[in-house]
């Protein structure tokens, strides 16, 4: 049984389907990130989540239950959304307690003044005040409590949506995006620091961004969505090492996989022809290569593949951009500044692919199974 | 120099509108002075702002001896503020609901709504005293107070408002636990402050100061507002005694010139901090 599941959503606006049948399972305090490409519909996907938006199709669960007909205020989920959505009128204290206010006082014992002497009142409100305590401690707020969200900075008021998110213990956090306003630097030190709430509260988490190093790095399972359709969930390493659809391999790794024209050799390898002309024959495939795989080695003129066309040095290793000889495309190759110190823009080279890291995909966009190490063809079609 | 200079555009612009002002705020002052005068001052051929002799305190014992306007001003402030409650309770539900909620006959309110303010009270005045009438409501608070209980300005106002609220800040109350109701008195209502004042202020100087309805449905001097007091008086045999009169209009202008000096503080800080958003 799974601790939150969505199954077979579908969802249009108007005449545009946003999600075509999308199913996620989260186990227990399961991480799950999604991830995909702007506007391909996750954060219509986390709103059916949450009960703000009902599903065309399909249904949402916690713990077994059936809640797709329970609205946003009876579901037991709690939500950051990427403009924090914070009161404007209350202070972060009180912006934290709400959700508490909400679910464990009563009508009369949330009054302004008399809250305090309905019988109860008092002590519920100091375990309020005691929890909003604790939860803004543990995220470095406290010193916050007493202001408003005008008077803070963004780093600041997505503690405090984080903190009011966490506050109770909700059957499941959703967040669109939560970092995504934040500069560089924060975002990188805010990941690490999300990751570690979320194992501290064991919570299922359905976590939304559009950036792979994010959901990679965070994420138990990754989740990626393009264009309405669940392409494909599962680890991290997974969904880098073995994508099952080329859509996956492009959106997921920077710099972006190379997708180079090839085709299937009757012995069932793969076979890089970077100057085959472009017939899609019956044998034609798209080749995926990993640009830490590329491989390039310096050659003559006279079997040179590709040329280089620039470098750009990242400190601890060096992107090199070569250029085609047939096709005119672009392929990136990763390596260590040693293996590209001879490199010179307008070196020839030729592309040299680590055994294996050939991933070879359909003209529909769909994975075939492994080939065999990849071959080029030097020469062919010339 | 501590304090800027006064450049030759921002003395001008301050000049116009001083003089704007002026022009304003002149009947009013008028109206002052010729309440301080005493009746022979009045109807004298020379213009004077300042009266030789104060005459402010008769005119005042003169006037609330003529009207009993103690009556007027607590008529006045039971029916504006009646007014003001339930027009506000009316249209803050009815704006949230047409402006953040979806649902089939939203665009046929709208449609109501745009109607509603084209047509003024006195296209329907006459079938509403009608109606009135044979309910019995003639001469009554209720009588005063209900035609004006759906208040389509204040729906459109709010409306325009809360078009404004961002929806996460919405979906945000729904994930916490809140009903609409709870969404429209704890969210929507604490953060529409400066729209609420100013609809207040509309509101109140519209029906504190209308005599068109109190004249129709109001003879009995029991019920009367404040317009409708100085109306009787100016009507009264006596006929030329202005200063009376004026300051009569005094003290029943006073409480909305008062209301107005408080609100205004409020008004200019809910619009300088929804301005700082
Ligand atoms: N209320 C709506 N009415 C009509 N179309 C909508 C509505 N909400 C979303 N859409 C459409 O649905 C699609 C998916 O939107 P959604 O907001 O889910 O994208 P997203 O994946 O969250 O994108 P982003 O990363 O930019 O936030 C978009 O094409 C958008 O135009
Ligand atoms: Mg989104």
């Amino acid at each position: 049984m799974s601790a939150f599941a969505l199954r077979d959503i579908a969802k249009a606006h108007g005449a545009q389907a946003v999600l075509k049948g999308v199913t996620i399972e989260a186990a227990e305090g399961e991480f799950i990130a999604l991830v995909g490409p702007s506007g391909c519909g996750k954060s219509t996907l986390l709103r059916i989540a949450a009960g703000l938006d009902r599903p065309d199709a399909g249904t949402v669960s916690m713990s077994g239950r059936d809640v797709t007909a329970v609205p946003a205020a009876g579901r037991d989920v709690a939500m950051v959304f990427q403009s924090y959505a914070l009161y404007p009128h209350l202070t972060a204290g009180q912006n934290i307690a709400v959700p508490l206010a909400m679910r464990e006082l009563s009508g009369a014992q949330r009054m302004p003044l008399l809250g305090p002497l309905v019988p109860g009142g008092r002590a519920r409100r100091a375990d309020i005040a005691r929890r909003v305590a604790a939860t803004a401690a543990s995220l470095r707020i406290d010193g916050l409590l007493d202001r408003k969200p005008g008077q803070m900075s963004g780093g600041q008021r997505q503690r405090v949506a984080l903190a009011r998110a966490m506050v109770r213990q909700p059957g499941a956090f959703l967040m669109d995006e939560p970092l995504s306003n934040l500069d560089a630097n924060l975002r990188v030190h805010a990941r690490g620091e999300i990751v570690e709430l979320h194992r501290r509260a064991g919570v299922p988490t359905l976590y939304v961004t559009h950036d792979q190093a994010e959901a990679l790095s965070m994420a138990d399972r990754v989740a990626v969505m393009i264009g309405g359709t669940l392409l494909q969930i599962g680890t991290p390493q997974a969904i880098y090492d073995d994508p099952a659809h080329v859509e996956v391999a492009r959106f997921v790794g920077n710099p972006r996989i190379n997708l180079l024209p090839g085709r299937l050799a009757a012995d069932g390898a793969a076979v890089l022809a970077p100057a085959a002309p472009q017939e899609a024959g019956p044998g034609s495939v798209t080749l995926g290569i990993r640009p830490e795989a590329l491989g390039l080695r310096a050659c003559g003129p006279e079997v040179a593949a590709a040329a280089v066309s620039r470098l750009e040095f990242l400190g601890s290793e060096v992107l090199v951009f070569v250029r085609l000889a047939g096709s005119g495309e672009e392929a990136v190759a990763k390596m260590s500044p040693a293996a590209a110190a001879g490199l010179r823009p307008g070196c020839p080279v030729a592309l040299a692919p680590a055994p294996g890291a050939a991933l070879a995909f359909a003209a529909d966009g769909a994975r075939l199974p492994a080939p065999a190490p990849a071959r080029i063809a030097a020469g062919a079609g010339r | 120099m501590s304090a800027p200079a006064l450049s030759a555009g921002r003395a001008l612009r301050l000049a116009a509108l001083s003089a704007a002002a002026l022009v304003t705020v002149a009947p009013y002052l008028w109206m002052v002075s010729v309440a301080s005068k005493p009746r022979d001052e009045i109807f004298s051929s020379s213009l004077r702002l300042l009266p030789h002799r104060w005459a402010l305190l008769d005119n005042l014992r003169e006037a609330f001896h003529r009207v009993p306007i103690g009556t007027l001003l607590i008529n006045g402030a039971v029916v504006c503020g009646a007014i003001l409650v339930i027009q506000v309770a009316v249209a803050i539900p009815c704006a949230y609901a047409m402006a953040k909620l979806r649902f089939g006959a939203a665009r046929l309110m709208m449609g109501l709504v745009l109607l509603g303010l084209l047509v003024p009270i006195h296209a329907t005045a006459l079938p509403l005293y009608v109606a009135f009438r044979r309910l019995d409501l003639v001469n009554t608070y209720t009588g005063l107070v209900a035609p004006f209980s759906v208040s389509v300005f204040g729906i459109f106002l709010f409306l325009q408002f809360f078009r404004a609220l961002p929806d996460d800040l919405l979906d945000a109350a729904r994930l916490d636990g809140m009903s609409e109701a709870g969404i429209v008195a704890r969210v929507v209502v604490p953060n529409s402050w400066p729209a609420v004042t100013a609809f207040a202020i509309f509101s109140v100087v519209a029906h504190w100061n209308d005599l068109f309805w109190p004249l129709i449905v109001v003879t009995d001097n029991r019920v009367a507002t404040p317009p409708l007091g100085l109306f009787a008086f100016r009507a009264a045999e006596s006929g030329s005694d202005y200063g009376a009169l004026m300051a009569a209009t005094l003290v029943i202008t006073l409480p909305l010139v008062l209301a107005f000096l408080f609100a205004q503080r409020r008004f200019v800080e809910g619009i300088t901090m929804t301005g700082l958003k």
